[in-house]
């Protein structure tokens, strides 16, 4: 063979060339550039807020303001001000977001996991199996996902915490309002996978008919390893997308539930709850209220963006318009 | 006696059918032959004449539903395939029956790099480490040809062209030196000169490992300078058997001919039509009685239409599936051969 002059080509991955198209989208580099801010503000905003100024989210000064008025509006001191006792509102704003992104981000790998395993199993075996496995999906669907999660809520809120999210909620220290928030994950999380295993079933049922995977059984490869190492990782894209747009959606269904004071409940605060405690006084302490409510409107943008962007960029061929 | 006159794979009367909504589909009715070690076979015939459901068939991978193994034995190393476990069947895919497919642009994974497309084979069934398989993907590259394989081990399958893709499937196919090895159309997909080269390569492979290779094609002039001998499919039946040069020379049935008559030829007078066999394959749900063939055959009698032709024995090693065989292959020696 004849020896070509050529340099040596190195490899680009098809996530090299997905993260170029990404960079070249304005309002998903913003979002995605939000997004982090606003991650590494909640994983260190408190702890920086308490080493500066001294205030933590629970810290209630007992020397400010009068008997009657706790709450100043935004100062130096305090840039969103603080609430009915006296509290920082940042430092809550930051500490409650720990809780909403955790929420966001727990729930949808719950979804991930429970969606992905389903539809990819569903979708490749195919025939009856399949079938059965989409009517249930179907029913699921059926039935209003707030209702149950209030059902789940409700009725293993409290002292009768399943065993798996005692486990769970032992390993992080304890806490009763811990069990709540870890049950919000899980319920969260269970009614949330449904989209997911019909997303990624029927990108198995079209991948499955692939040369490659008849090519991969035809070389001996086991079932576990076609669906896994195949046909999976194939998958990622869209459930990639699909799950950056889930994240949003679950944290909007947690500010949902712990502003009618069902998921996320005290000492713990999230942008739901925080939002809840602010509206009682929206008419003569607003910024209660504004600031949880735009730090909250803020992330979910920017992980829309965000998910926009990464559809575009994973999934040339079905761009919109 | 387990290896019959050094037989590595026999078929015997394969049956595969399709269900389907217009009904039972033959796709492969009563095919056998055998496959001696070091041999190559030539599978030939149109689309649609059962040679690509054979040898899934044979390594069991049709798609069940709606295909279904009817009848038949696939002795392979003295044990019947159709008989064994689908785990023991697994172990033999890809470690003693290999294949390669027929586009290379879709038989890649697109995820993975050539050194896990590989890998995977070597490591699942010899036991290799991840370093190990890593080098012998190297080595596999070397082997069919492909430059600077240090480097391009890590690339991914869309960063290569055609041909390379397909060096690459034989690299996988033959990484754990199978037994046999199924080529399936291995350079439809690739122009002229890509396809000369594969083709030179795994006669080279094939001469350098002993591996005994079934070589599926619809073009008579790959096969011709490939294989031991040649099956000719129609409708899912084998229509001749002989060894490749008697075949050529002194065909015995009229589809073989038809075949042969339409290969285009150097000689062939400008604006002159080249021959076709007149008609279309017939729908394999709704066979006639007769000959399946007998539509579009210039030979066609009454008896044709009425009763299955025979299959004739011309000599040891030659068979032709026709009614008026011995006048065909009679024809054939008056002409001095077609080629």
């Amino acid at each position: 063979m004849e020896q070509e002059n050529v340099s040596p080509v190195k490899g680009t991955s098809l996530w090299k060339d997905a993260w170029r198209r990404l960079l070249k989208n304005k309002l998903s580099v913003f979002g995605m550039i939000v997004v982090i801010l606003i991650v590494l503000a909640v994983i260190v905003g408190p702890a920086i807020i308490q080493a500066t100024t001294g205030f933590t989210p629970d810290y209630i000064p007992s020397d400010k303001g009068s008997e009657f008025v706790k709450s100043f509006p935004p100062s130096l001191q305090h840039p969103m001000g603080t609430d009915d006792t006296g509290r920082d509102i940042l430092a809550r704003v930051l500490q409650g977001g720990r809780i909403s992104l955790m929420v966001g981000v727990i729930s949808t790998l719950v979804s991930l996991i429970i969606g992905v395993s389903y539809g990819a199993v569903s979708g490749y075996f195919g025939g009856r199996i399949d079938n059965f496995m989409m009517r249930v999906v179907d029913i699921l669907y059926a039935i209003p996902y707030i209702l149950i999660v209030i059902v789940l809520l409700s009725v293993f809120g409290g002292g009768n915490t399943p065993g798996f999210i005692k486990f769970f909620v032992n390993l992080f220290g304890g806490g009763a309002g811990l069990g709540q928030i870890f049950l919000l994950f899980f319920a969260l999380g269970l009614v949330s996978w449904l989209t997911m295993a019909r997303v990624v079933r029927g990108q198995v049922l079209s991948l499955k008919n692939q040369e490659f995977v008849l090519a991969a059984k035809a070389t001996g490869v086991r079932t576990f390893g076609i669906i896994f190492r195949h046909i999976i990782p194939n998958v990622l894209g869209p459930v990639i997308v699909y799950a950056t747009l889930t994240i949003p959606q679950v944290m909007l269904s947690e500010a949902f539930l712990s502003f009618l004071g069902l998921g996320v409940q005290a000492p713990y605060a999230s942008w739901g709850s925080l939002a809840a405690d602010g509206i009682k006084n929206i008419a003569i302490y607003p910024w209660q209220l504004i600031f949880p409510g735009v730090t909250m409107a803020l992330t979910l943008f920017s992980l829309n963006f965000l998910g926009d962007g990464l559809r575009d960029a994973l999934d040339p061929q079905q761009r919109k318009f | 006696m387990e290896n019959r006159n050094g037989s590595i794979l026999s078929v015997k009367d394969l049956k595969t059918y399709f269900q389907t909504e217009d009904g039972v589909v033959k796709a492969v009715d009563g095919i056998s032959f055998e496959l001696k070690k070091g041999e190559t076979l030539g599978i030939v015939g149109e689309s649609g004449s059962g040679k690509s459901v054979t040898n899934l068939s044979i390594i069991r991978l049709i798609p069940t539903p709606p295909g279904k193994i009817v009848s038949g034995e696939v002795v392979f190393d003295g044990r019947d395939i159709l008989k064994q476990t689908p785990e023991e069947v697994r172990k033999i895919r890809g470690r003693r029956i290999a294949m390669i497919f027929q586009d290379p642009m879709t038989s890649l994974n697109p995820f993975l790099k050539i050194s896990r497309q590989i890998g995977e084979i070597t490591e699942l069934h010899l036991g290799h480490t991840r370093q190990q398989s890593h080098e012998h993907a190297i080595k596999m590259l070397t082997l069919v040809g492909i430059p600077d394989p240090e480097s391009r081990v890590d690339n991914y399958p869309h960063e290569f062209s055609g041909g390379m893709r397909q060096r690459v499937m034989i690299a996988m196919a033959l990484s754990c030196e199978p037994e046999v090895l199924i080529a399936d159309e291995p350079t439809t997909a690739l122009d002229v000169t890509i396809q000369a080269q594969i083709l030179e390569l795994i006669k080279k492979l094939r001469e350098e490992t002993g591996t005994s290779v079934i070589l599926i094609t619809h073009d008579l002039g790959v096969v011709a300078g490939m294989t031991d001998k040649i099956i000719v499919m129609y409708a899912g039946k084998v229509f001749e058997q002989a060894p490749t040069g008697e075949l050529f020379a002194t065909p015995a049935n009229p589809y073989t001919k038809g075949l042969l008559k339409s290969v285009p030829d150097p000689a062939h007078e400008a604006g002159e039509p080249l021959y076709q066999i007149p008609g279309l394959p017939p729908d394999l749900a709704h066979l006639p009685p007769g000959c399946p063939f007998e539509p579009r055959c210039n030979y066609a009698q009454e008896i044709c239409r009425e009763q299955f032709p025979p299959f004739v024995q011309i000599n040891e090693n030659h068979h032709s599936l026709c009614h008026f065989a011995e006048q065909v292959y009679a024809e054939s020696q008056a002409e001095g051969g077609v080629k």
